[in-house]
């Protein structure tokens, strides 16, 4: 008997048989009791919550949204303003993170020395008080609506947001709209064209320059087009608010504002360490065969940085989704404020909403981690 | 015979040496340096002068009331009337002895660690330590009056819940990182599971979940204090991040080192604790201060669930009816408390991350 315990795999599934019983314990433990105190409180379960109505409001929905809509209609409101300012923030953080990443190495001493103060300072302070700071000090200082600053007489920012112009949908603006797509995606497999041509002749294409022209030429004559008639409802003045435009709430500019500049610090150091991390013999490589500076940069240099800045920058991207979570802290309407947040406290139902949440986050985080393993797959160094 | 003389070096000539070199190489290269460091400098005269024009030159420090901010620029007498809640919350003034007497026995205990060379007798005057600290700090033994823990606030409740963070998330963490690097199926996927599902969501959802849905977990009667239902969340999220950069450390160590540990027959345990685990210490402490410095910073999540932390202390002192309007002041003072404590932790794990830098060169 006491001679199998010596043995290591005998012992190994010993281990493993009190893990599980220990676990299975403990969560029929909390099972039971949970049971009995949703019992004892006479709280209700079950999701069927989520068809009930809501009522109350939300300043700042992208979808058509009231009082009389139901739960499950705030949960996607929640949801979608997650989405939104997620990926508002990661394009624009990812845009500050490389200029500053790049300009941190530049050898003008100030410009290098402004852009890692600059890290240092906005790395090392709380998110959270970024967040407050902005909603707080800075937006809360505004002149209020009727002596709003003024942009071109059409763009008005104040203590209760940002109100410019926007475009109606009628067929020019979609009509726009699709040639930018269209123009992306030609340009997406141009670029495939044009490796393959480089591969096969070693002839060069200007993809680039080819389509920043596409960009310009391609919706101006899609604007010709589809009537030429750009329709824009302006902001303007009535009593003491605006009304018309679009309108950007404080809550999301605070959001915007805080999470850009708190996450472009992060991917500023990862895209410089991606840029040191490449052998300065590589460069020399590139010279000797003669490759320009910007061939060296662009088949050389950049592929080898961005195979290191890649998986670190898409971990920052992922805490920009979760991070947008702190907009509870001011009210902007999304995910944790509406549905963990106000619909919780309506409805009280805590275990299910907050799975419910905490799902969400998880289904996005494992997507992205998928998404990073196949990234990182398909930029394995290629031995041959 | 000729005759060699030495002629002197001559000098550089003047335009590769001084202040004009210097000049010239570092900020006007070229013309897109020059309009950068123009800009740059220009961008530099926009912030620092209103700024040090608002905190120093148009401020107020001296006095003790309203009245005494007379100037358009920053009002410190608010910040130092007020300074008690920030440094201690509502903990009563008579009793304030009992939290510097901790931070004091602090610097005590790390002087003595440096005298110490094995692991134990440290970890047990640490445990020690934290014994001490909370009967001090919370009282109800040896005559001390208890103070609950809705008077706790501030920077104080701040340190608190770092601390308790860092020290109760660290072993759970490295028996986390053991069970991911194990090769027991169940072991390991129970570890991954935990460790995958706190990463992928928001500290928020689960200090709500430790505040709202743990309490249904345990029978009636059983009640949870808030502030130690704001730690057991923090404790349960740090201890994954923790968790993987130990695994970091722990995939840094070659195998060769597991093998000899099985060699001389030492069991699990002692090949994990004596032989592994000192190592990958040493590779992952860089990150794990990375890790400590996030979680300082975390801490301010609290006051979403209605504790006091240093930060959570602006808005209620700002509330204050007689000290309306000078929540800029306490925001400005506050980060720069956040900020000297986080950067100087990050100057640390710099240092850190040298000095192991050059052990393996």
């Amino acid at each position: 008997m006491f001679a199998l315990l010596r043995d290591r795999k005998v012992r190994g599934i010993l281990f493993q048989l009190l893990t599980v019983i220990g676990l299975v314990a403990f969560l029929w433990y909390i099972g039971t009791n949970t049971v009995h105190n949703i019992e004892q409180r006479g709280i209700r379960t079950g999701f069927g919550f989520l068809t009930g109505t809501s009522g109350f409001a939300i300043n700042d929905s992208p979808i058509a949204y009231n009082e009389t809509y139901t739960y499950w209609r705030v949960f996607f409101v929640g949801l979608l303003n997650t989405i939104i300012i997620s990926v508002i923030v990661i394009f624009l953080s990812s845009i500050l993170g490389l200029i500053v990443g790049v300009l941190r190495l530049s050898n003008n001493w100030l410009v290098a020395k402004l852009s890692s103060a600059y890290i240092d300072i906005f790395r090392n302070i709380p998110i959270l008080l970024q967040i407050l700071f902005w909603y707080n000090v800075v937006l809360a200082t505004l002149p209020s609506p009727r002596k709003s600053i003024e942009f071109f007489g059409s763009i008005f920012l104040n203590n209760r947001g940002i109100y410019v112009p926007k475009p109606d949908m009628n067929s020019t603006t979609i009509g726009v709209m699709v040639s930018v797509v269209f123009v992306f995606v030609f340009a997406f497999f141009l670029n495939k064209w044009a490796n393959k041509k480089h591969e096969e002749t070693g002839a060069e294409f200007p993809v680039l320059y080819t389509g920043l022209g596409l960009l310009v030429v391609v919706p101006i004559i899609a604007y010709f087009i589809f009537g030429a008639n750009f329709n824009f409802s302006y902001p303007h003045l009535r009593g003491f608010n605006f009304t018309g435009g679009k309108t950007f709430y404080p809550e999301f500019l605070a959001l915007t504002f805080a999470l850009t500049i708190y996450t472009a610090t992060f991917i500023a150091e990862a895209v410089r360490s991606g840029i040191e991390a490449v052998n300065k013999g590589q460069k020399e490589a590139a010279a000797s065969i003669g490759l320009s500076g910007y061939q060296a940069l662009k088949l050389v240099v950049l592929p080898q940085a961005i195979r290191i800045a890649i998986p670190p920058t898409i971990n920052q991207y992922l805490n920009i989704v979760k991070n947008s979570s702190l907009a509870t802290a001011i009210g902007y309407p999304e995910l944790v404020t509406v549905f963990a947040g106000t619909t919780l406290n309506q409805v009280g139902q805590a275990i299910e909403i907050i799975s419910m949440t905490m799902l969400v986050y998880l289904v996005i985080s494992l997507a992205v981690s998928a998404i990073l393993n196949w990234i990182n797959f398909k930029m394995k160094i290629k031995e041959r | 015979m000729a005759v060699y003389n030495q002629v002197e070096t001559r000098e550089a000539p003047s335009n590769s040496k001084g202040m004009v070199h210097w000049l010239r190489t570092n900020l006007f290269s070229t013309p897109l340096n020059s309009a950068m460091t123009i800009l740059g400098i220009a961008f530099l005269f926009w912030v620092i002068p209103p700024f040090i024009k608002w905190s120093i030159i148009d401020a107020n420090f001296a006095g003790s009331t309203r009245a005494d901010c007379t100037g358009d620029g920053a009002c410190w007498v608010f910040v130092r009337a007020k300074m008690d809640m920030f440094m201690y919350g509502f903990y009563p003034e008579v009793e304030r002895w009992r939290i510097h007497l901790t931070y004091a026995l602090f610097f005590v205990v790390i002087a003595t660690f440096r005298y110490l060379k094995q692991a134990m007798p440290k970890i047990i005057i640490a445990t020690i330590y934290f014994i001490i600290a909370f009967v001090l700090i919370r009282g109800g033994f040896f005559g001390l009056e208890t103070i609950d823990t809705n008077k706790w606030g501030g920077l104080m409740l701040t340190i608190v819940v770092a601390s308790v963070g860092i020290v109760c998330s660290f072993p759970l963490g490295i028996i986390l990182a053991f069970g991911r690097a194990s090769k027991l199926p169940i072991i390991k996927s129970v570890s991954v599971t935990y460790i995958e599902f706190i990463r992928g969501v928001p500290l928020i959802t689960i200090l709500f979940m430790s505040s709202v849905i743990l309490p249904l977990f345990f029978p009636e009667g059983v009640t949870f204090d808030k502030l130690l239902r704001a730690l057991i969340g923090i404790t349960l999220f740090q201890a994954a991040y923790i968790a993987e950069v130990i695994r970091g450390g722990l995939q840094s160590i070659s195998s060769g080192q597991y093998e000899a540990a099985d060699a001389v027959g030492l069991s699990y345990w002692q090949k994990m604790l004596l032989v592994i685990l000192p190592q990958a210490l040493k590779v992952a402490i860089p990150n794990l201060v990375g890790s400590f410095i996030a979680l300082f910073q975390d801490t301010t999540l609290v006051l979403i669930i209605g504790l006091f932390d240093l930060l959570a202390m602006v808005q209620v002192t700002g509330s204050d009816s007689h000290w309306l309007g000078f929540e800029t002041e306490g925001y400005v003072f506050v980060t720069l408390i956040f900020w000297v404590f986080c950067y100087s932790m990050s100057v640390y794990s710099k240092s850190l991350e040298k000095r192991f830098n050059t052990n393996l060169k």
